[in-house]
């Protein structure tokens, strides 16, 4: 099994289209860094107008650990787009390309290959997100410094300390690879029921992009429904920076508003990743290879 | 000892009836040629025989187990090329041996992959990308792939498709070594007689999924015989008659009409046999050699 | 002779008013003087302290800040490694500025009880138009000469009040803990802009519509007074 993995990696890496993705990601992020460093206050001064009508803020409001956030909040509804590319093309590639064969043929059960290849691409997954906390967070710590989270919200105000900051990140990133491994499962499963790549990327792509929709829309008709799409789940490593207040309305910190809103979300996520797999695997397990 | 063992393998595509009730045995150290039109069926058997599609009904047995259930322990024995040298562009072809002897459950020794890279001619392009080979290169790469762990039954689909006639000979000497230096067992497929009658032991002719004849190539090839059409008012009546006569040994399976595979000096007794038994005779007609049958049989499709 | 009375009459009304105005405008309220008297001991001080930020639509936890003070009136408040949210032009009203500008009048009020004690009332009124308050209130201890309270209203930055509890350094009229009050306006951002889909936290929401009023309290540990700060520190 092990065997098979490094050889699906080994192809993954080897192609130019993984490093698409790669690209993507870093050239996103430079562009919105390099924005942010040049008009970076005027920005921050018109998410702050309603606050200095009240107060003045002191201090380095547009630090890295701002910059990590909103990189995040632009980016993770875009990263599910990216993986899409790869993992959606995991099965339905090699149908195409007719090589599913020759790697069906060998003494290895399908399920194995179908795990296998599910694997290499949440690996990749991972190091997609991996390559995208780099990038959003460390060197945005390194080029903007790093200074107490100031968050706006739509409603109100989180003001994280500093040194309270970073586990959150953790924690967010931890949260958006079970986000990512889910869209890597869609498209997995898409992938599994296609005999050529364009079908299940699109498929893929449409699926996250409708589903967003839904779940971003404030219409009562899909309130109902929201809570059952898995892109309403995904959002939700914004949790990990909200923050409990005592009696007194003093925020508390190292705590997490609501963690089971966390919890229920990955469980959502882990029942997806699972559902889909299987259902990949029950589908190859039966097909015909005809490519 | 029967390497392979196929019973009345059927499969259905919808209300296609790709490979119909085929039975077939390949014996240890046999080249077995399987030959068939383009569309006969031979693909689907031969992915059948890789577990690569279900069959709809029948058994298939290799070395002697059921390949539904042995599946890991058979395929571990067996290197095959499948139809197109379907490769992957971005890897050269070195790279394709060592991915493909990564994949198998016997440690492949390390000479192993240059040593089929020279078999198959591809030793001095190891280092190039697939991408830039010709067809024909990608077929040896294929052969090679199929190769690499030195498996004891080697399936070969249709392999000097897009090769030159160097690339063929080459090919074909290559089996014969396979089968008579190495003792492995070989099936090859072809949609041309001449390729398979010079290397084949054993030919199975198929035709719209069903066994049109299967012979030892040399029997097949006999000029001692030949091969008897005989065209009649009654096909029935006619078939009791050839029974009733002895001459069942010599009937060619066949859905429409009726062929017999006959030493020509038995030739003037059939007519005779058929003749006192009052068959409606049209014609008897004699075909050349298995050549023309075979362009018969297909032309007729 | 009409208009010779008519002049008269306007010219005495004049000097009453000149002269109803004189003792007002040169001599301030005792008891100022007293505390400005104190507060004059100091010519700067660092704080340090404990920064608690309470406004409706606001998490914050406490902070640790450094209070920077400078005569006359150079004032900033600093959160140690962090971002602090200070009421917009308030802390720099505190008594130390307000006093040490000596530009205003001042009119007794009376009397008032305030948390068991009996403080005397005292508004102040600029009478330089620069400064930036109309008015203010001040809630004096006239026996120890310390404020306890006052109450300011700016010309652009709303009311403010300031409430106070002394301790080690009351001697210096330097107060242990400061309270600010003050109004807030009302927080949204568009979920457009926030990204925000999801139901935020309804208790938060539901506490900024119905609290409009903000306070931040400093609770100082230690003053180091008159070891001179450089003022571009400022």
């Amino acid at each position: 099994m092990w065997s098979l993995i490094q050889v699906e990696l080994y192809k993954i890496f080897r192609r130019p289209r993984t490093y698409i993705a790669f690209g993507a990601v870093a050239a996103l992020i430079v562009v919105i860094q390099l924005g942010l460093k040049i008009d970076g206050n005027s920005y921050a001064a018109f998410l702050m107008k309603d606050i200095n009508d009240t107060l003045t803020v002191d201090g380095k409001v547009l630090n890295g650990y701002l910059i990590c956030y909103i990189l995040l909040q632009l980016l993770l509804v875009h990263v599910p787009l990216l993986v899409a590319l790869i993992a959606a093309d995991m099965l339905s590639g090699e149908a195409n390309l007719g090589t599913l064969r020759l790697l069906f043929s060998t003494p290895f059960s399908r399920t194995q290959w179908v795990l296998a290849k599910f694997i290499a691409a949440s690996v990749y997954t991972i190091l997609l997100l991996i390559w995208l906390a780099f990038l959003a967070l460390f060197v945005s710590m390194w080029v903007f410094g790093t200074d107490d989270l100031f968050l706006m919200k739509s409603n109100y105000v989180v003001l994280i300390e500093q040194k309270d900051v970073l586990w959150r990140y953790v924690g967010a990133f931890v949260f958006a690879s079970f986000s990512l491994l889910t869209v890597t499962s869609l498209g997995f499963l898409m992938s599994s029921m296609a005999g050529n790549s364009i079908g299940p990327i699109v498929g893929t792509m449409s699926a996250i992009v409708f589903f967003t929709i839904l779940s971003t829309l404030n219409i009562p008709l899909f309130t109902i429904i929201k809570p059952y799409l898995f892109t309403t789940h995904m959002n939700n490593w914004k949790e990990f920076f909200d923050i409990k207040v005592n009696a007194s309305n003093e925020a508390i910190t190292g705590s997490i508003l609501n963690i089971p809103k966390i919890k229920t979300s990955l469980i959502v996520l882990t029942l997806h990743i699972i559902l889909f797999v299987t259902a990949s695997i029950m589908i190859m397990k039966k097909k015909d290879i005809l490519s | 000892m029967s390497v392979i063992k196929v019973q009345h393998i059927s499969k259905h595509f919808g209300n296609l009836k790709a490979v119909d009730d085929l039975s077939f045995e390949v014996q240890a150290g046999q080249v077995f040629g399987f030959l068939g039109q383009n569309g006969s069926g031979k693909s689907t058997t031969i992915r059948m025989l890789l577990s690569l599609i279900h069959p709809s009904s029948g058994s298939i047995e290799i070395f002697g187990k059921s390949i539904e259930k042995n599946r890991a322990a058979i395929l571990e024995q067996v290197g095959a090329i499948i139809e197109r040298p379907d490769l992957y562009p971005y890897l050269n072809a070195k790279e394709h041996l060592q991915l493909f002897a990564k994949v198998r459950k016997q440690k492949i020794p390390a000479g192993a992959i240059d040593a089929t890279l020279e078999k198959v001619g591809l030793f001095h392009r190891a280092k190039d990308k697939v991408q830039t080979f010709s067809l024909g290169m990608k077929q040896r790469l294929g052969i090679a792939i199929a190769l690499v762990h030195n498996p004891s039954l080697i399936i070969l689909d249709e392999p000097t498709n897009g090769l030159d006639p160097q690339g063929i000979a080459a090919i074909r000497t290559l089996i014969k070594q396979l089968a008579k230096e190495e003792g492995k067992t070989v099936f090859v497929s072809s949609h041309l007689l001449s390729e398979i009658e010079q290397v084949a032991d054993q030919i199975l002719i198929i035709h719209q999924g069903k066994k049109i004849i299967e012979g030892v190539t040399k029997d097949l090839l006999d000029p001692q015989r030949r091969i008897v059409q005989i065209k009649t008012m009654d096909d029935e009546g006619t078939l009791q008659v050839i029974v009733a006569g002895s001459f069942s040994n010599y009937l060619l399976p066949r859905r429409e009409g009726i062929f017999l595979k006959i030493p020509t000096y038995e030739i003037p007794l059939l007519n005779e046999t058929l003749v006192k038994a009052g068959v409606a005779l049209l014609a008897i007609e004699t075909k050349n050699s298995l050549e023309d049958y075979f362009l018969q049989i297909t032309s007729n499709a | 002779m009409k208009n010779y009375k008519v002049i008269l009459v306007i010219g005495a009304l004049f000097l009453l008013s000149f002269m109803s105005s004189m003792p007002l405008a040169a001599q301030l309220d005792p008891l100022i003087e007293k505390v400005s008297q104190k507060l004059a001991l100091v010519n700067d001080y660092v704080a340090e302290g404990n920064m608690k930020t309470d406004v409706a639509f606001i998490k914050a936890s406490l902070g640790k800040v450094k209070v920077y003070f400078k005569k006359p009136n150079l004032l900033k408040v600093k959160k140690e490694g962090g971002i602090s949210l200070l009421p917009r032009g308030g802390v720099s009203l505190t008594i130390n500025t307000l006093l040490n500008t000596k530009q205003y009048t001042t009119i007794p009020a009376g009397t008032q009880l305030v948390n068991g004690k009996n403080l005397t009332v005292i508004k102040l009124i600029p009478t330089d138009d620069n400064l930036d308050w109309v008015i203010s209130t001040l809630w004096i201890d006239p026996i120890a000469a310390l404020v306890y309270k006052t109450a300011t209203t700016t010309k652009e930055n709303g009311s403010y009040e300031i409430t106070m509890q002394y301790g080690e350094y009351a001697n210096y009229g330097l107060a242990s803990k400061i309270i600010f009050s003050f109004n807030t306006k009302d927080y949204k951002l568009p979920n457009g802009i926030t990204l925000e889909f999801g139901d935020e936290d309804p208790s938060a929401k539901q506490k900024a519509l119905k609290n409009k009023k903000g306070t931040i309290e400093i609770t100082y540990s230690k003053y180091s007074i008159n070891k001179g700060i450089p003022s571009n520190l400022f």
